[in-house]
């Protein structure tokens, strides 16, 4: 059946689409070339007026895997105030920082998005984001495996394996834990602060290994690079929060030596010490170093003022952070000596100096990387924000004039310590669709996701055009998923399953004997326990895999 | 005529009704009060799919019928009075900040969980967890008052800080464990491992316990407070005999484990004349 979007205007960047008046026409779940004759459609859909884009992909959200589930329960204050009843076609479940799975779906939904994925899922624990995602409706989904802080990777660093036998390793990694990218969690870090070292910058060593983070990431860096993986290596960097640590940054991004690199909630990344406080923002360095690095892209994390929990590989920071947890609980964990995490509950504050800065350097970040192809649009959700802020986020970035109202709000002091109030820069739709659609699909190598272009799936999303971005931005009129009519006036109408996105980059399977060996003498698990399988995500009646090939190298 | 909202259809799985409490009603209309919204199970109701609504608030609203299965009302309660003539259900004034809920029947558990202010008496027994902190929080009663006329179940005051819980007959196990400060008065009997990770705070009562080995004997003494809070609770409606109001207490020290700042005082009966 052919279905007709007519006269909607287009933001479609991956195309040069630029707010043009087109006709979308949907066969099968996928984006149609235009018939001859337009009035062979089934179905047409009057989108005058309307704005069109595709489906929103949000590539770093903290949706799956065992810290979502501890966030989860040890908030049960934060579930109280926001329930989702169930509806005919929706089921029940809670909401706010650390939503259930069916709430999750059905929100970033509700909101236009369309795929989402899971930046930080643990080895060992694969196969439980997995299973936690499948039970997330609508959305796309896919995860970046974590590796850095793991055992059997330190290991062969500090035997000085080659370089061939380490991309084996991250491969065999990658394809075992059905994952579509490679991140590293404070390289090195996870594993030094086991080893009672509380800190460990980028050229400091490990204190049992004896291997810097500077190694790790550029090893790291280049497995993935020669693997031909499509996102480049997904780095949380060293020192996240810890005022000076834009220097560790900006020297991450001179010691990758041109390799491609994404430097994930960068916001967090670039503090500095200037000031009466020692704290101050360090947020033109970076995007100078962004706009000077065409192998460096970001994704900007920004906080949201109000509740939320964080939740993190990096046991290391959240351990340094615990102290400030709101309420005061939290909890740190280690699994296999493959990584961990910790969780703290948090709430920003405006009228807090430091979170007040805080806010202004991820706009300042956002508004000095003149790139927009570089630059995503995130949250970190939950850890800056929840992703239900994505609305307000985007009304900051696109209106001047709201965006200093609410700078006024702050703390004086942090007023006087940004630049914020004199950045007159507006991002355009056409910009918005870059960093929230077509950028991350690029990045990720979904090459039929982000665009409209004929043979793309049909995840498309239709807007009223409103002054008030937010309000735009948080009820679309139409969202499609595959096709088919999943949200209309911001309201669930149908459920359906997303697919989830995986990579398979050839590797020598030699090194499954030394992982073997490995794993019968330290891990609890056998290795083809470990390994998950097509079946295990394929099943249950709801999944369905798309196998991505890589980049070629 | 005071607004009254009379169960008229039984709720057949537990129900969440936040929207039932003096502020949330008492400046509305009976449509209005109708059109609040409840969590039925998981789905969404509304008050008049329940309630018969009738007459207007005049500083009083009554509840009538079995609400047993109706969780978390008078949650957030800031004045006025809410009287339930039945049972009540779970969580029953949660997090309340001032104002008075009468149950005339039994509650369920968690009765004032982390509750600031206000008071609850509830005139026949109550459930586990009076006055506690939240699963995952580590605070419970900030302040107000809990009276329960009857029994209580087990972690009365599970992290209280401040208040008065007054239990009329016994309290189950682990009666103020981790309270960090507050009053418990249970005239009744206390469970096993009363007061286990008390902080400060007293814990009363008029029958013999079997203490934790963590708690050690202080002396015998007649604190001053003790009789003001009896001649109180006495005010409230509650059984006191006279002979523990001028009666002597053995007062008990512990938790050890939270350096002995915590007091449990058990009447001396054996100096009762």
């Amino acid at each position: 059946m052919l279905t007709r979007l007519s006269g909607g205007t287009v933001y479609d960047p991956m195309n040069g689409v630029n707010g043009e008046q087109r006709d979308i026409y949907i066969r099968d779940g996928r984006i149609a070339p235009p018939p001859a004759d337009p009035e062979t459609a089934a179905v047409n859909l009057d989108l005058r007026g309307k704005v069109v884009m595709a489906g929103a992909i949000d590539p770093h959200t903290h949706i799956g895997g065992g810290k979502v589930n501890i966030a989860r329960a040890l908030l049960p204050e934060d579930h109280r105030p926001d329930p989702v009843p169930r509806t005919t076609i929706t089921r029940s479940g809670v909401g706010h920082a650390a939503p259930s799975t069916q709430a999750t779906g059905y929100r970033y939904a509700e909101m236009g998005y369309t795929a989402c994925f899971e930046p930080a899922m643990l080895p060992a624990n694969a196969r439980q984001a997995h299973m936690e995602m499948a039970d997330i409706p609508i959305i796309d989904k896919g995860a970046y495996v974590m590796l850095g802080s793991d055992d059997f990777l330190l290991r062969m660093l500090a035997a000085g394996k080659s370089q061939r036998e380490i991309n084996d390793y991250v491969a065999f990694t990658i394809t075992a834990a059905q994952a579509l990218a490679v991140k590293v969690v404070n390289p090195g870090g996870i594993s030094a602060f086991k080893f009672n070292q509380r800190s460990l910058d980028l050229d400091e060593k490990h204190a049992h290994y004896g291997v810097t983070p500077r190694q790790i990431l550029h090893t790291l860096a280049r497995a993935v690079h020669e693997l031909g993986v499509p996102h480049p290596l997904h780095v949380h960097g060293c020192n996240l929060g810890v005022p000076g640590n834009v220097e560790t940054t900006l020297k991450t991004i001179a010691g990758v030596e041109g390799l491609p690199l994404h430097l994930t909630h960068i916001q967090f990344h670039s503090y500095g010490t200037e000031g009466d406080r020692k704290f101050s923002s360090g947020a033109a360095r970076i995007a100078g170093a962004v706009n000077r690095n065409p192998n460096i892209s970001v994704d900007v994390g920004q906080i949201m003022f109000g509740q939320t929990v964080t939740a993190s590989g990096d046991s290391m920071a959240q351990y340094r952070n615990h102290a400030h947890a709101h309420p005061k609980k939290w909890v740190c964990m280690d699994i296999e000596c493959d990584a961990g995490c910790g969780v703290v509950p948090f709430r920003y504050r405006h009228q807090k100096f430091v979170n007040a800065l805080q806010w202004a350097i991820g706009l300042e970040i956002f508004l000095l990387v003149d790139d927009p192809w570089r630059v995503f649009l995130t949250t970190d959700h939950p850890n800056g924000a929840p992703f239900t802020s994505y609305p307000h986020l985007i009304r900051l970035l696109m209106d001047r004039s709201f965006r200093n109202e609410c700078f006024a709000t702050l703390h004086p002091d942090a007023q006087k310590m940004s630049t914020l109030g004199s950045l007159t820069r507006e991002y355009s739709l056409y910009e918005i669709a870059i960093m929230t659609r077509a950028a991350p699909a690029k990045s990720l190598g979904l090459t039929d996701r982000g665009h409209l272009g004929a043979g793309a799936a049909a995840d498309i999303t239709v807007y009223t055009p409103h002054a008030d971005r937010q309000r735009m931005f948080e009820k679309p009129d139409y969202v499609f998923k595959d096709g088919e009519l999943v949200v209309k006036n911001g309201r669930i109408t149908r459920v359906v399953d997303g697919a989830t996105h995986t990579l398979r980059p050839a590797y020598d399977r030699g090194i499954e004997k030394s992982l073997r060996e490995y794993f019968d003498r330290y891990m609890t698990m056998r290795l083809d326990n470990f390994r998950l399988s097509d079946a295990e995500i394929e099943n249950d009646g709801r999944g369905r895999l798309i196998v991505h090939r890589g980049r070629a190298a | 005529m005071s607004l009254t909202l009379a169960l008229r259809v039984a709720p057949q799985v537990p129900m969440e009704a936040e929207a039932l409490t003096f502020d949330r009603v008492a400046d509305l209309s009976e449509s209005d009060i109708a059109a609040l919204p409840l969590l039925h199970g998981n789905e969404k109701a509304a008050v008049g799919d329940f309630f018969k609504v009738s007459g207007r608030a005049n500083g009083e609203v009554h509840l009538e019928g079995d609400l047993g299965r109706v969780k978390y009302l008078g949650a957030g309660m800031s004045r006025g009075r809410l009287v339930i003539h039945g049972n009540a259900g779970m969580h029953l004034g949660s997090a309340m900040i001032g104002g008075e809920i009468l149950v005339k029947g039994n509650a369920g558990d968690w009765v004032g969980p982390e509750m600031l202010g206000g008071r609850i008496i509830i005139t026949g027994n109550a459930g586990h967890m009076v006055g506690s902190a939240h699963r995952g929080g580590t605070i419970g009663m900030r302040g107000g008052e809990i009276i329960i006329h009857g029994n209580a179940g087990n972690e009365t005051g599970n992290g209280m800080r401040n208040g008065l819980i007054a239990i009329g007959g016994n309290s189950g196990d682990f009666t103020g464990v981790n309270m960090r400060a507050g009053t418990i008065m249970a005239l009744g009997g206390l469970g096993w491992r009363s007061g286990a990770g008390m902080v400060r705070g007293s814990i009363v009562s008029m029958q013999p316990a079997e203490l934790l080995p963590t708690f050690s004997y202080d002396c015998d003494y007649r604190p001053v407070y003790l009789r003001l809070y009896l001649l109180y609770l006495r005010e409230l409606g509650m059984a006191v005999e006279d002979a523990w109001i001028e009666g002597e207490y053995r007062r008990y020290s512990g938790d050890s484990v939270e350096l002995n700042r915590g007091e449990i005082l058990l009447l001396n009966r054996q100096k009762l004349s």
